[in-house]
């Protein structure tokens, strides 16, 4: 690793600004990137970091700030500006064509050739050679999509290389590898590094941060919270400035400690575990995204899952929904053990949940707020029986007020809602099912505080009337403030469980930052 | 699972399994014409195969391209007929150069299919439905031209339709030797050169292909001026075949040459699938042909229900090769 | 991180009812037939001109109600499958199988009655409606199963039938044209009921049922949920393939509606030009009556209404004596400009443009 004292930075970003209408996505951002370095930027969903990435490649304009490269101000329109200007970025979607050989994709755009015609067998030498460095051995002949996700990055990795890339980023290259992958992945990206490569990593797993970096940049709400080496931090204060509470926050929680003392008290009363068991899970688990897990939900019941990104709290969530099919395990819903063919069933019995990607998985952005709010309802109640109009606007407007929810009418599509309102539709949608069991999935994710509180309160809420709640929530503070029970969630594996008053935050943060057995 | 077996699946896998079977269906249903009818496999009913579908491989051909880059063309048939009336319009009512008219029809096929392209990428519309509004645009451009026949006799014309090149004992038409040259000059193109490989690249992601730096305006709109070309040009040839410009002409042809394409082993989704399959699809189906006009008591409305059932069998048995690669 | 880039804008709704009469999704489509009634008025002699003529209402709109109406039921069919966001290229085929079976069955044979030659059915006419109906509905849920339980592509999965139905077609009635005899099948197309052409209550009948399903049951609400956001629906507990299976055997149900009628019409069934192209105009249709292609939310007075606009295009301009060529030209060029009108990039450019033009004309002033 350079002296970071002696070499100036190959790449200099300084206070980048950017905002999309009415959300600042970037403030003030700074990060230098030195040649010969692996610098990791870190942060939860909503932190900024592919905002940031896209402004360095070309895909958006900052509003403000500077983006040097060896010295010099650069300003690329385009990912392909920004590739000639040596900018190579590997994609988690890995961004390649999937029908063309590994040679080709390699290659395609500057075709080695001979005789007026494309060179094939030269093109197929040099894809050979350049894998090789990468000890990538395969037929480069073979279509890219034969081969899986890890030996699909390696192509780009190469492709990034071959046009004499300064700078070399990684968008979230691990969600999808396995551990084997991975560890070829970094050996790769060693070499490189010795090599005297500049490569900026991004990613949300712990383990492997503290596997490769050379210095850590943490980035908050837009911000960037700090810029660390990666030997001077410890997990537990990378996962503190990651989710924990700032100090600012954590003083303005303080009026809503009363609410959680009564939780408390509450809490006390159903942790004697007299509360009939709703849901309860033995070795439920899908391969290649979740081991088996062993969960029990009680009614009434307000349970927390707690981990950062990529833990597999999603996943969790939705193959006890039926959104996914579990590989292995049982579910059983009031002891009765059920299976779930889709999320069909799992409505049957009494469930609902609300996706954490509101706009791709639950909002139908054409169609009104009444509509949205009475989809699971209608689903549950079949084609024949439609729910008269008049029902369905006196359960839309008492909802609209419920949970206050900002909207012209009750017939203004949903489309037009502001992001918290979106978000309160799609819970009253699921309300108006009246279901025993509610799995809210980041519910309060990219809202505003007001909106926040008002949507946790209602939660909180309807624990007490008895509705079981999953709650799965990246902001720590919010987790520890609602529920019950909490269970962390680690590398797609439970990592423990605790009542309520056993935790603090620092002790949870220790539960998640706490290294895996292979690092 | 034995290494054979392993490497017989991991073939049947592959999208260009679909191709290989083409051929083999090809050798299949011309081995069983030999078998059943005398004189069937003669060397000149099979250059006829060349002979008579040489307007639909021409066709084919630009429409492979349209199919793998992930779009479609239906204008093709129409503007097939629109070529052939304004050959002939300019030939026998105006008594042009024939030369210069074919030249002027060749670009107009191009411009109008660089024109639907250029609608296609910028505005983002599906191609299915500008090249349908362009389908009853050149349908109607023709019958607004003329709504009968024009009958052409103009000896550069009557000559191409009547020359017969010497083929071992038999014979070739201009025409298809034509269709065979542009077969050959797409082939090259598709293979050998970046544009060729560009139209892949769109047709696999074309999102990513933008990314990898690809120039995608430009290769959707000389994609479909390319096909419009090809349109173009297999009118001519149509126009040497018929010796006529009639808007009646190749109603349903764009079908027809889908369903070529499609049988030759390109995918309709797009970025798979060999060029040279055009000639594969289009001979099975010319083949087809000949065989229930071998037989005589068939009716010629076979040759529908045998081709529907073959792109039901095409598409499926893709359909589940993309399911089964998946898992 | 938020993205505020959402894929449809919707507009909130706009204060004062002349904004919100101009901004309804039926607002062009009508206006654009209301302009073509005007035309007409004005330069067909006697085009509004009613009479009551034989103990029914005769008059050049009563002609074309009734010759659009094998159109308005392929498009009512059509606007189902579009809104799942769907196509159906076999329409016309369904239409030729339908009026082929409906056809051969009915033929008729002379006979003597009281000895008075008469044509009877070879087959009971209601045995032989229910077998054309079996059929068409058989031809949906043949598109119904290769889309929504292979998962084929909808045009790839029609196009099959497209191609090999008409080929069936011709197979039963062996190429040729099958006449009918049979004087009560023509009421299906050319009868009157209290005064107005039959074809009129059938289309009006399927209309009402349609939307009263679409209304009164939640098949609206499924069928809007599953074009707008497949993967919310099905989280939302949704049968999408069932929904989508449905809406094919729909659409092919009205598409053999259409067939009887068109042969009753013609009273014949000629299995090579019957329905041809009719699912362009289908498509055509739909899309004039404000129904995106790209799925969602559906109009079906839109596609009534688009299906009056073709008709009575092609009414006017064979009124004016113009080549009917012409249709299909203006046709087309009607198509691409409603395409052009639902893209977002024209909008935009046209939108750059005007204030461009607006910024030139700011600073000439």
């Amino acid at each position: 690793m350079t002296s970071l004292t002696s070499v100036a930075p190959v790449l200099q970003l300084r206070g980048i600004s950017k905002a999309f209408t009415g959300v600042q996505a970037l403030n003030g951002v700074s990060l230098n990137l030195y040649p010969g370095e692996v610098h990791t930027l870190m942060g939860q969903n909503g932190a900024g970091k592919s905002t940031l990435i896209k402004v360095l490649t070309g895909v958006h304009m900052p509003d403000k700030g500077q983006i040097l490269l060896e010295g010099r101000a650069i300003r690329p329109a385009s990912t392909l500006a920004a590739q000639n200007l040596g900018i190579s970025t590997v994609y988690q979607e890995v961004n390649l064509c999937p029908n063309l050989s590994v040679a080709e994709n390699i290659f395609i755009g500057r075709y080695p050739h001979k005789a007026g015609r494309i060179d094939w067998r030269c093109m197929s030498q040099q894809a050979s050679t350049l894998l090789a460095r990468l000890q990538v051995d395969i037929d480069v002949e073979r279509p890219l999509a034969s081969y899986p996700l890890a030996v699909q990055q390696m192509v780009a990795i190469s492709r990034a290389l071959l046009g004499s890339a300064k700078v070399l980023i990684l968008d979230e290259p691990t969600s999808s590898l396995d551990d084997k992958e991975v560890e070829l992945l970094f050996s790769v990206l060693r070499d490189l590094r010795q090599q005297g490569m500049a490569i900026l990593f991004v990613t949300h797993f712990l383990d492997q941060t503290y596997a490769i970096s050379d210095r850590i940049t943490v980035m908050r709400n837009g911000e960037r919270e700090g810029e660390y080496a990666c030997s001077e931090l410890s997990r537990v204060d990378l996962v503190n400035k990651m989710v924990g509470v700032p100090a600012a926050a954590a003083a303005a929680a303080q009026p809503t400690a009363d609410v959680a003392n009564d939780t408390v008290v509450a809490a006390g009363a159903k942790a004697d575990g007299r509360l009939p068991i709703f849901l309860r899970t033995l070795g439920l688990g899908r391969h290649g995204s979740l081991a088996p897990v062993d969960l029990e939900v009680r009614k009434g019941e307000l349970l927390g899952l707690a981990g950062l990104l990529g833990s597999g709290r999603t996943e969790l969530a939705r193959l006890l929904f039926g959104a996914d099919k579990a590989d292995g395990g049982k579910i059983a819903i009031h002891g009765v053990e059920r299976q779930f063919a889709g999320p069909r069933d799992a409505i049957a019995v009494g469930i609902g949940f609300c996706s954490e990607d509101r706009k791709h998985e639950g909002a139908v952005l054409d169609l009104s707020v009444r509509e949205n709010m009475m989809l699971a309802l209608q689903t549950r109640m079949g084609i024949l029986r439609a729910i008269p109009l008049k029902r369905q606007q006196q359960l839309a407007q008492h909802y609209v007020q419920a949970l206050g929810i900002k909207t012209a009418s009750i017939e203004t599509p949903v489309g037009a809602l502001s992001g918290g309102n979106q978000q309160k539709v799609l819970l009253a949608r699921w309300l108006v099912t009246e279901p025993e069991m509610l799995i809210l999935d980041e519910p309060t994710r990219g809202i505003d505080v007001r909106a926040k509180q008002e949507i946790m309160d209602y939660v909180a809420n309807l624990c007490r009337k008895g509705m079981s709640i999953l709650f799965i929530s990246s902001e720590l503070s919010e987790v520890l403030r609602v529920s019950d029970r909490i269970v962390v969630m680690r590398d797609r594996k439970t990592a423990g469980e605790y009542p309520r008053n056993a935790l603090d935050e620092s002790s949870v943060l220790q539960v998640i930052a706490a290294g895996a057995s292979h690092a | 699972m034995s290494s054979l077996a392993l490497r017989a699946r991991a073939s049947m896998a592959s999208p260009y399994f679909t191709s290989l079977a083409t051929v083999a269906l090809l050798a299949l249903l011309l081995g069983a014409g030999g078998a059943a009818y005398p004189g069937f496999l003669s060397l000149q009913v099979l250059l006829n195969l060349l002979i008579d579908n040489a307007f639909l491989l021409v066709i084919a051909v630009g429409m492979s391209f349209v199919i793998i880059s992930g779009g479609i063309d239906l204008s093709v048939g129409s503007v097939l007929a629109l070529t052939t009336m304004m050959a002939a319009w300019m030939v026998q009512v105006w008594h042009w150069p024939p030369l210069l008219a074919i030249a002027i029809v060749l670009s107009v096929g191009a411009g109008f299919g660089a024109l639907m392209g250029a609608m296609i990428h910028y505005f983002k519309l599906q191609p299915f439905i500008v090249t349908l509004a362009g389908m009853f645009l050149a349908r109607g451009l023709c019958y607004l031209i003329s709504i009968n026949s024009i009958t052409i006799d103009q000896p550069l014309f009557v000559s191409m339709s009547q020359t017969q090149l010497p083929v071992l004992d038999g014979y070739l038409s201009p025409s298809a030797l034509i269709a065979l040259l542009t077969l050959a000059g797409a082939i090259y193109v598709a293979h050998c050169t970046p544009f060729g490989r560009a139209i892949y690249a769109v047709g696999g992601n074309q999102q990513s292909a933008q990314m990898m730096g690809l120039r995608v305006a430009r290769t959707k709109v000389l994609i479909y001026a390319f096909s419009g070309f090809c349109a173009a040009l297999s009118g001519v040839l149509f126009s040497f075949y018929m010796l006529s410009g009639y808007g009646l002409h190749a109603q349903g042809t764009e079908l027809d040459a889908i369903a070529a394409v499609v049988i030759g082993g390109t995918l309709l989704s797009g970025g798979y699938g060999y060029v040279a399959g055009a000639l594969s699809g289009v001979l099975v189906l010319g083949t087809i042909q000949t065989l229930i006009a071998f037989d005589g008591t068939l009716s010629s409305w076979w040759t529908k229900i045998v081709i529907g059932v073959l792109l039901f069998v095409f598409c499926v048995v893709q359909r589940a090769l993309a399911l089964g690669a998946r898992r | 991180m938020p993205s505020l880039t959402l894929q449809r804008p919707a507009a909130a709704p706009k204060t004062g009812s002349l904004t919100m009469f101009l901004h309804h999704p039926l607002f062009r489509p009508v206006a654009a037939l209301v302009l073509l009634l005007v035309l007409d008025l004005l330069l067909v002699p006697g085009f509004f001109h009613l009479e009551i003529k034989d103990g029914h209402l005769y008059g050049s709109l009563i002609d074309i109600l009734n010759r659009a109406a094998p159109l308005i039921l392929a498009a009512l069919g059509m606007t189902l499958v579009i809104a799942t966001r769907g196509i159906d290229i076999s329409v016309g085929a369904v239409v030729a199988i339908s009026a082929t079976v409906a056809s051969m069955l009915i033929g008729g044979t002379m006979v003597l009655q009281d000895g008075v030659p008469t044509y009877v059915a070879n087959t009971p006419m209601v045995w032989a409606l229910c077998a054309a109906m079996g059929a068409a509905l058989l031809c949906g849920a043949w598109n119904g199963v290769l889309v929504a339980g292979l998962g084929l592509q909808p045009i790839v999965a029609t196009l099959i039938l497209m191609v090999a139905g008409r080929g069936l077609a011709q197979l039963f009635t062996d190429g040729q044209i099958v006449t009918v005899y049979y004087q009560p099948y023509f009421f299906l197309g050319s009868g009157y009921l209290f005064g107005l052409p039959f074809s009129l209550y059938l289309v009006g009948g399927v209309f009402a049922l349609t939307a009263l399903l679409m209304r009164k049951t939640a098949l609206g609400l499924f069928i809007q949920t599953v074009g707008i956001n497949p993967v919310a629906a099905r989280l939302a507990g949704l049968r999408t393939a069932l929904l989508i299976f449905f809406v094919y055997v729909f659409c092919s149900a009205c598409a053999g509606l259409s067939g009887l009628i068109i042969s009753a019409n013609i009273k014949s069934a000629d299995a090579n030009n019957a329905g041809l192209l009719l699912e362009l105009d289908a498509i055509l249709a739909v899309t004039l009556g404000g129904t995106s292609l790209a799925g969602g939310k559906f109009s079906l007075v839109g596609s009534v209404v688009g299906a009056l606009i073709i008709q009575t295009l092609t009414y006017t301009i064979y009124s004016l004596g113009l080549p009917p060529e012409i249709n299909m030209v203006v046709k087309s060029v009607v198509v691409f400009l409603v395409c052009l009108s639902q893209s977002a990039e024209f909008k935009n450019m046209w939108r750059a443009l005007r204030t461009r033009a607006n910024a030139n004309k700011g600073e000439a002033a």
